[in-house]
Order: structure tokens, then C-alpha cells, then sequence
């Protein structure tokens, strides 16, 4: 059977050797960050126009992590392309050639690339946390504050869960086009729609984003988002059920299906 | 060696390989023909574990393909020259290969070295033309030094001078003792470099056979004889009982007949021989004569073995229009 | 009639066609050869006025495309197959290039029959296979029934029945009195297709001849002798007279007596003084690769090199006659022709192997259907 290390050692070699991890992992951090910063500049400047309710759960490090709604972008990016790609380029059958275990293959794949998600994740969430606290002034928090600390990892763990999500659905898809096209809107519009409207509303929640977001809060429904019926940790295992259905199917239909 | 068993393969109700069983054998290439959709693709990606067989088994040395440490030890195969990340430079889309089978770094080098790629290599493989792209995905087969190797249409995209070196560099490796399966569509290609051949049509088994016996089965072979004495010749094949049709180029042509059996008759009775040649067809010939009645998409007005009904042929004079003209006019 | 008249044409600093001058007569398949990056692309594309020479001029029936009035019925090319709109079907594909130059839908019909299409003519392009694409693109050529067409590598992604089809609309378009000028890399394909041929090598003409003519220039004409196998003293004997005789004589594999320099009565008279009983006497010539490899030595990028270190490659570079340990007698070099045509050519100019039993049908005559005389041609009817 193959070598496990083996083959993570050629999947790393895949990831480094192509422009795309670079540049959509730059721009996960440099968009998350960019965007937390402003958000927490403006909340700085406007914290006094904020209705009553938002005030009284307001929620700085949540705040600063308001980039992450459009970096996870960023990492469905990544999460796809390191998929699809094998698929738009025909590399995968020369891949499976080389190691035609298929869950070898495709579980040393996305656990390389996970990997590399989530460290870039923590990265961008303690960048973004550190940066964002020194922009809110005197309504800051710090990292030793309760819960503080779980909230900034979980930022950086829900970074690279989103990533490896997508790695899922995009072997399911068996195409980068594909998977981006479901995958974009759904994080930046569907879910975000749906969980503005309120009878869609507990619905939504328990989509992966919404659930994986829970544990970025440290006030409880901070900035009046209302009671979900689970707690960070909660949300987080939603979001790893999540995940894991899209790996298992992504691995069922790679097992199945003709390369 | 490589063992198919029984081997079919179900699109749908569509059946592409059907109760395929044969073996290829070491020391010698095995050409792999037949026409368009006979399932030659799918069998050799069934071949590789790529598709899943519908029914039967393959076997590479004994073995199933997943059962393979390393694979690329054992097979090497090029199937689809663009079967590599366009992103990634020539040497890395071979590192990772070479990575994932435990093949030591130095290994990349040398394979593209034989395949004359070095300047290219660190280029990103997007920016190749279709003979380079060959060229590396035959530098990926060779990458494990196996001691099996499959190519599909190898000489695809490569100019006059690349078409050659694979040629001889299959046959080199056949010499060493190694197995080559080899598929392609260009019969005059195939006439140079295979010795055994594998024909299928509609997944099904057509011929399993050496070259010389499957041109010998299906064509007309005979002896072409010419002589200053022309007319003593005709006379003497005549009378020995051999059937002999005189050419309008003054040639004799004798069917049914060695040139030993004609060589000694001319011998005995003294004739002077200009040319005592065996003329055989041309695999192309022998392939058409095979496979006529299982080819898609018949194209009119062939002039050969299976000639499908006269269609509209050339237009009236007068109609004309290439594509690109009037749009590219003042490009 | 295609001419050309110190075609040159560089980019930057780099040239990619010099000077080039070369005239494509109709009535004949003319091929159009060189190695990669010769300029054969190049000289194609400025035939059909996409790319603008540097200087010289080409011209189709006297004047440059561009001038040509109404150039697309005059001209149809294949150039790249994948060059259509992959949304489009076939059959909407060729309709709009027909409406382009006002010609009737039915002629569009009409290709699709001519290349084998016509069942697929509703589906879109993109789902083609590379064949059927090619097939696609040579019904463009075809749309407007033009005198002149260009070929690029015609027979890429086809089958052998396509392949065959392909040989024989060359055939037939060139015995209709058409100018057919097709560039390919296969040699045993051109071999059988083309009269005539124009080779360039690094953007300059080399060669413009028939084919038969540019075999005999670079490569030499031989004769395969074979004498009784149960009598080895009548080989000697011969191999002996016709050594004498001022024949070059090499020993085959099988036994059989490789002959240059003497013609095939003379070799029949030698046996029959020296009382020599023939089984074999044949005519052979080389191969047209052997011929072209000859002539273009040193005129190719990207060459492969020998794999030393591993063992897996024994093979010597480019060139070489590969390992034949079974006849050590036999001198390689010159084994397979004389010294190349041009002095200060490298030295690996030894041809192809002519190889063992499997190259013999490639010398056969050509097969009786490719004759152009066996094809029909119902639009000479109406």
C-alpha cells in the first residue's frame, strides 16, 4: 500500500507549487483583517448611534472578526481549487495512478491542505483580533478577558473548517466551476439572506457558516442576533457534522466513480 | 505482463468493453488497435484501476492494480498528455509523482533529461505545445523505471524527429525484456514499432496475433516477377500450376506461391529474374479488411474496405467560404 | 497555385522564416514538412494573411490574400481544430460561416455528409471528440468548394478509417485539379499521400521536389537478395561476385544479402554466371523518414537525450540505429545509406532503422485504395 507519508509529502509538494494557494491565502488574511479593521474603526466612531440592544450586547472581538465574511471567501477559494483543479487539468488520473487508494489519496490531500488552512486561519484570526481591539479604543477587549481566547481560536478553526468543507463539495462535484458557483453565493448571499428574514431564520442557523460562526461570540446573542437554541461549542459541532458529511460524501463518490 | 480476464465495462445500457481477456507480454511491443469508440481508452483506464470494470479483472503481475505498492514501480503509463496541473512547473508536476511513490529526487532530473525537456523544466507545463506536453507526460511513465509501460497515442503532437525517438525508445525498452502496450490510430506508425498486436471492435476481441500473421490473414499476399524473359516464365509458372496474372507494367504477379517455390522453378529452367519480390499489404489494409462494418461516423466517398453509400460529395463550383476569412480580414 | 517570393518574417530578434521561396502547383498533394519551430506554422499563417511578413510576398493565384476578391471562396483552410465556438452545434457552426459569404444552406448539409457528420450535426462542438472536431474543421475547408486548401496536420485525432478517408479527399481534391498543400510530422503518412514536397528547417527552404526525388537525393535505393538457405556456399559465393562487382554488400539478420550500388538486372546476371540460384531478388527504397531525418539533422529543438544513469535507456541519441545484438557483423553506420547529402552535418545522421519484418508492408506499394483513380465523385455527375 502506499506510503502515508509519502503521499502527504507529494500533496504538500502539489499545494506549494501552485500560485493559486498563495494568492488565495494571502487574500484570506489580508481581506479579513483589512475589513475588520475598518469595521472596528467605524464602530469606534459610531458606537454611540448604535440602538440600545446593540449596545448593551456589544461584542468586541466579534466585531473585529466582521472580515470573515468576506475572507472565508477567500477560503472556499483555496478549498475548492486544491480539488478541482485535479479534475479541470486531468491531473487526477496521473495522481491516481501514482496512488490508487483513493482514500489514501484524497484524505492525505485534504488533511495537507487542511492543515495548511487552519494554520493560516489562526494567523488571520489573531491578526485580525489584535488589530481590530487596538482600532475599537475604549471599547476593546483584550485576550485575557473570559472566553475571549476560544472565541480567537475558534475564529481561526472555523477558517479552516470552511476550507476543508469546500474541499468536501468539491470532490462530491467533481469541478472547481461547479463548486464555486454553489459555494460563493450560498456563504456571501444565501445564508447570509436567509438569516435576516425571520421565520428562514431557524433554518439558517444551522447551516454550516452560521453555526461554525457561534463560537466568535463572547457576549451571549451578542449584537442582538437573538437566542440560538445551541452554545459555541455547540455551534462548532454542527459545523463539524457538516464537514465530515461533505468529506464522506466527497469520499464515497471518488471511491465510486470512474476517474 | 498484463492479464485482462473477462474484462466488460457497462455505460448504461451502452456496453464499451465487452468479455475482454487477453495478455501482453514482455520483451515485445503490442500495438493496440481499433476504430473510434472500441473501447481501446476505457480498457486501458480500467487497466489502471481509473474506471471500475463492470465485470472481469485485470491483473498486473499477478496482482490487482490497488494491491500495487508504488505503482509507478510496476506501470508507467501516458494516457493523456495534459493530465498535469498547468500551474506547476514540468519538474514539479514530476516531483510530486516521483514524492507520492518514494522515487528519489534525482530520478525527475534524469527523465526529463531523457526526453530532452531540462531547458522546459521549470516552466509551467500550461504554456507547452502539445509535443512538449507529450513529452512530459512520457517523462512521467518512465519516472519509476517500470517494467511495464502503457502509452496512448504517444506520437500525438510530437514533429518528425520525436516521432522517431519514441518509436525507437519503445522498442528499446521491449528489448530490455519489458512489457509495452502501445495504442494508436496511425497504422503506418504502428507497421514500425509494434511486433504483436491486439485488435478490438465494439469492446469485443477481434485479434490477438503477431504482426506478419494478422497482415498475412487479412490481405492478399503475393510474388511480383519480372524478367527479359517474360513470356518462358509465365509459361513455366503456368505449367508448375500456379495461378499468374500478367500487370500492365510488365510484371507477373503469382498468387499462392513462395518466392523459394519461384526462385527454384526459374532456376530450372534457366530464366533470368529481375525482381523476385513477396509484396504484402499494408496493415492498414489488413486493419481496414478486419474492422469494416464496426467504425462510428463513416465518412462518404471512402475508397476503402468498407465503403459506406455514396453521399453529396463536392458541392456545385462556385461556393465558397473559409472560416476565418472575413473575420480575420485586416487582422 | 500558391507562391511564394522571399517570404521572410521575424519577431523581435528572433527569425522565424527567411527568405523563403517556393510555388505550390495545383493538380498536386504537396506536403509541407520541418521539424518544430521550423516556421511551417508561420508560413501558413501568412499564406492566409493572419500574419503580416516582415518582407516578400505570398500570393494565391497571383494575389495576397487580403486582395483576394472574394478570398473565402477561393481559399479553405484546416488550422486548428479547436477553432470554433464550443455553445454552437456543428450543423449552426457551418451555417454561420456559409451566411458570411452567401452561400446556400444546403451545401452546409453537404459537408456534414461529405466528413460523416451528419449524425451529430445538432449537438454542440464542445462535447466533440478531437476527431470529430478535426472532422468539423475540415467541412469549414470544404464550405465553399474552394481551388486552394491548406491542411494542418490533418489526421490529428482520427481513426484509421478516418485517417483514410482523410489520404483520399487530399487525393481526390488534388486530382480534380485543386492545390492542396498540407503540413504534417508523420512521414509514413505523408509517404503515401503527397506527390510533392517543400521542407523548411529553421525557417529556410531545404528541399522542394516530388517525393520520389527527395527519397533518391538523400537516402540510396537498395535490393534485398536472398540465395537458398541449404546451401550457405551460394550466399558466399554471391556475396563474393557481387563484392567484386563494386556492390555494397551487408548481411541481414535472417540471412539475407542487403545490396546498394548495383541494379537489380545486374545483380540477376552476377548469379546467374556465378550459378547462383535466387529466393528473393526485391527493389526496395527507404523510407521517407529516413530521408528526412537525414536532411534536417541539426535543425531540432528539443532533442532527447540518452538516459545513462538509470539503464533504462540504452538507447543512443537521436538518430542511432537502436541495439540490434543479434548481427554484430553488420557496421551500423552506413548500414542503412551514404554519407548525408550536406558536408559539416552532424554525426548522428544515421537514418531509421529499416527495420525487421514488421517494416516491410510500410514498403509495399501503396494500397490499392488510395488510389485517387478508385474514388467517385458524384459532383462530376451533376
Amino acid at each position: 500500500m502506499a506510503s502515508v507519508p509519502a503521499v502527504l509529502q507529494s500533496e504538500w509538494t502539489k499545494i506549494r507549487t501552485v500560485s493559486s494557494t498563495r494568492w488565495t491565502l494571502i487574500s484570506a488574511l489580508a481581506v479579513t483583517v483589512a475589513m475588520g479593521a475598518a469595521l472596528c474603526a467605524l464602530m469606534n466612531a459610531t458606537f454611540d448611534d448604535l440602538p440600545d440592544a446593540e449596545r448593551l450586547t456589544f461584542d468586541p472581538t466579534l466585531i473585529s472578526f466582521s472580515g470573515m465574511v468576506l475572507g472565508q471567501l477567500a477560503m472556499v477559494v483555496f478549498g475548492v481549487l486544491v480539488v478541482g483543479t485535479e479534475y479541470s487539468s486531468g491531473m487526477i488520473r496521473t495522481s491516481l495512478a501514482a496512488v490508487p487508494q483513493r482514500g489514501t489519496f484524497i484524505f492525505s490531500k485534504i488533511a495537507v491542505a487542511g492543515l495548511l488552512a487552519l494554520a493560516v486561519g489562526m494567523a488571520t484570526s489573531f491578526l485580525t483580533f489584535f488589530i481590530g481591539q487596538a482600532l475599537l479604543g475604549e471599547h476593546r477587549t483584550t485576550i485575557g478577558e473570559e472566553n475571549v481566547l476560544r472565541a480567537v481560536v475558534g475564529g481561526g478553526i472555523y477558517m479552516g473548517l470552511i476550507a476543508v468543507f469546500s474541499m468536501g463539495v468539491a470532490t462530491m462535484l467533481r469541478s472547481s466551476m461547479l463548486s464555486l458557483g454553489i459555494l460563493m453565493p450560498f456563504f456571501f448571499l444565501v445564508s447570509q439572506i436567509l438569516s435576516a428574514v425571520p421565520g428562514a431564520k431557524d433554518v439558517a442557523r444551522y447551516f454550516p457558516d452560521q453555526a461554525g460562526a457561534k463560537i466568535m461570540q463572547v457576549v451571549p446573542n451578542a449584537m442582538n442576533s437573538g437566542e440560538s437554541p445551541y452554545g459555541p461549542w455547540g455551534g462548532l459541532g454542527i459545523m463539524l457534522l457538516w464537514v465530515a458529511a461533505a468529506l464522506l460524501g466527497g469520499f464515497l463518490v471518488l471511491r465510486k466513480r470512474d476517474a | 505482463m498484463i492479464e485482462l480476464e473477462g474484462l466488460t465495462k457497462h455505460f448504461g445500457s451502452k456496453v464499451a468493453v465487452d468479455h475482454l481477456s487477453f495478455k501482453v507480454r514482455p520483451g515485445v511491443v503490442t500495438g493496440f488497435l481499433g476504430p473510434n469508440g472500441a473501447g481501446k481508452s476505457t480498457t486501458m483506464r480500467m487497466m489502471l484501476d481509473l474506471d471500475n470494470p463492470t465485470s472481469g479483472t485485470v491483473r498486473i503481475d499477478g496482482r490487482h492494480y490497488r494491491e500495487l505498492e508504488e505503482p509507478l514501480k510496476y506501470i508507467g503509463a501516458l494516457l493523456d498528455a495534459k493530465a498535469m496541473h498547468g500551474g506547476r512547473s514540468a519538474y514539479n508536476n514530476l516531483l510530486c509523482l516521483a514524492q507520492a511513490n518514494r522515487i528519489p529526487r534525482s530520478r525527475v532530473a534524469e527523465v526529463l533529461d531523457v526526453v530532452g525537456l531540462t531547458p522546459v523544466a521549470r516552466k509551467k507545463s500550461k504554456g507547452f505545445s502539445m509535443g512538449m506536453g507529450q513529452r512530459l507526460g512520457i517523462a512521467s511513465a518512465l519516472l519509476g523505471d517500470p517494467e511495464i509501460l502503457m502509452f496512448d497515442e504517444p506520437v500525438n503532437g510530437l514533429d518528425p524527429e520525436g516521432i522517431h525517438w519514441i518509436r525507437n525508445l519503445m522498442k528499446a525498452l521491449a528489448q530490455e525484456g519489458r512489457t509495452i502496450f502501445v495504442s494508436s490510430h496511425l497504422m503506418s506508425e504502428m507497421a514500425l514499432t509494434a511486433d504483436h498486436l491486439i485488435v478490438i471492435g465494439q469492446g469485443k476481441l477481434l485479434a490477438d496475433t503477431s504482426m506478419a500473421d494478422f497482415i498475412q490473414q487479412n490481405s492478399r499476399s503475393y510474388v511480383r516477377l519480372r524478367s527479359p524473359q517474360q513470356e518462358e516464365l509465365r509459361d513455366a509458372v503456368h505449367r508448375a500450376g500456379m495461378t499468374v496474372v500478367e500487370t500492365d507494367n510488365g510484371t507477373l504477379e503469382v498468387d499462392g506461391a513462395s518466392t523459394e517455390q519461384l526462385g527454384e522453378l526459374a532456376a530450372e529452367h534457366r530464366i533470368v529474374l529481375h525482381e523476385l519480390s513477396a509484396q504484402r499489404a499494408s496493415l492498414e489494409e489488413a486493419f481496414m479488411q478486419m474492422t469494416a462494418g464496426s467504425v462510428e461516423y463513416h465518412a462518404h466517398s471512402t475508397g476503402a474496405g468498407a465503403p459506406p453509400p455514396p453521399g453529396p460529395e463536392a458541392p456545385p463550383s462556385g461556393h465558397g467560404a473559409p472560416q476565418w476569412a472575413p473575420r480575420k480580414e485586416g487582422a | 497555385m500558391i507562391e511564394a517570393v522571399g517570404l521572410t518574417k521575424r519577431y523581435g530578434a528572433k527569425t522565424a522564416v527567411y527568405n523563403l521561396s517556393f510555388q505550390v502547383r495545383p493538380g498536386a498533394v504537396t506536403g509541407f514538412l520541418g521539424p518544430n519551430g521550423a516556421g511551417k506554422s508561420t508560413t501558413m499563417r501568412m499564406i492566409l494573411g493572419l500574419d503580416r511578413p516582415t518582407s516578400g510576398q505570398v500570393t494565391i493565384g497571383g494575389l495576397p490574400f487580403r486582395q483576394l476578391p472574394n478570398a473565402p471562396r477561393q481559399v479553405g483552410a484546416l488550422l486548428d481544430a479547436k477553432a470554433v465556438h464550443g455553445g454552437r452545434t456543428a450543423r449552426n457552426h457551418l451555417l454561420s460561416l456559409a451566411q458570411l459569404s452567401g452561400i446556400p444552406d444546403r451545401r452546409v448539409d453537404e459537408v456534414l455528409g461529405v466528413v460523416g457528420l451528419q449524425g451529430v450535426a445538432k449537438r454542440r462542438s464542445k462535447g466533440f471528440s478531437l476527431g470529430m472536431g478535426q472532422r468539423l474543421g475540415i467541412a469549414a475547408a470544404l464550405l465553399g468548394d474552394p481551388q486552394v486548401l491548406l491542411f494542418d496536420e490533418p489526421v490529428n485525432g482520427l481513426d484509421p478509417e478516418g485517417i483514410l478517408w482523410v489520404r483520399n479527399l487530399m487525393k481526390q481534391l488534388a486530382a480534380e485539379g485543386r492545390t492542396v498543400f498540407v503540413s504534417s510530422h508523420l512521414m509514413s503518412e505523408m509517404a503515401l499521400t503527397a506527390d510533392h514536397l517543400i521542407v523548411i528547417g529553421r525557417g529556410q527552404l531545404m528541399a522542394d521536389m516530388s517525393v520520389k526525388d527527395f527519397i533518391s537525393h538523400n537516402s540510396a535505393d537498395f535490393a534485398r537478395v536472398r540465395t537458398p538457405q541449404t546451401e550457405p556456399e551460394q550466399r558466399e559465393k554471391l556475396l563474393a561476385a557481387l563484392t567484386e562487382a563494386g556492390g555494397q554488400v551487408m548481411p541481414e539478420p535472417d540471412g539475407a544479402l542487403r545490396v546498394t550500388g548495383l541494379p537489380l538486372p545486374r545483380i540477376s546476371d552476377l548469379a546467374h554466371d556465378a550459378d547462383v540460384r535466387l529466393w528473393e531478388l526485391s527493389p526496395h527504397q527507404a523510407s521517407l523518414e529516413e530521408a528526412y531525418m537525414r536532411m534536417t539533422q541539426g535543425a531540432v529543438d528539443y532533442r532527447s537525450t540518452a538516459d545513462e544513469k538509470s539503464g533504462l535507456m540504452q538507447q543512443p541519441p537521436m538518430g542511432h540505429v537502436p541495439p540490434q545484438p543479434h548481427i554484430p557483423e553488420v557496421p551500423q553506420q552506413g548500414f542503412y545509406a551514404p554519407p548525408p547529402p550536406h558536408p559539416g552535418q552532424n554525426p548522428y545522421a544515421a537514418p531509421a532503422p529499416a527495420a525487421p519484418p514488421a517494416a516491410a508492408p510500410a514498403e509495399a506499394p501503396a494500397p490499392p485504395a488510395a488510389a485517387p483513380a478508385d474514388l467517385t465523385k458524384p459532383e462530376d455527375a451533376r
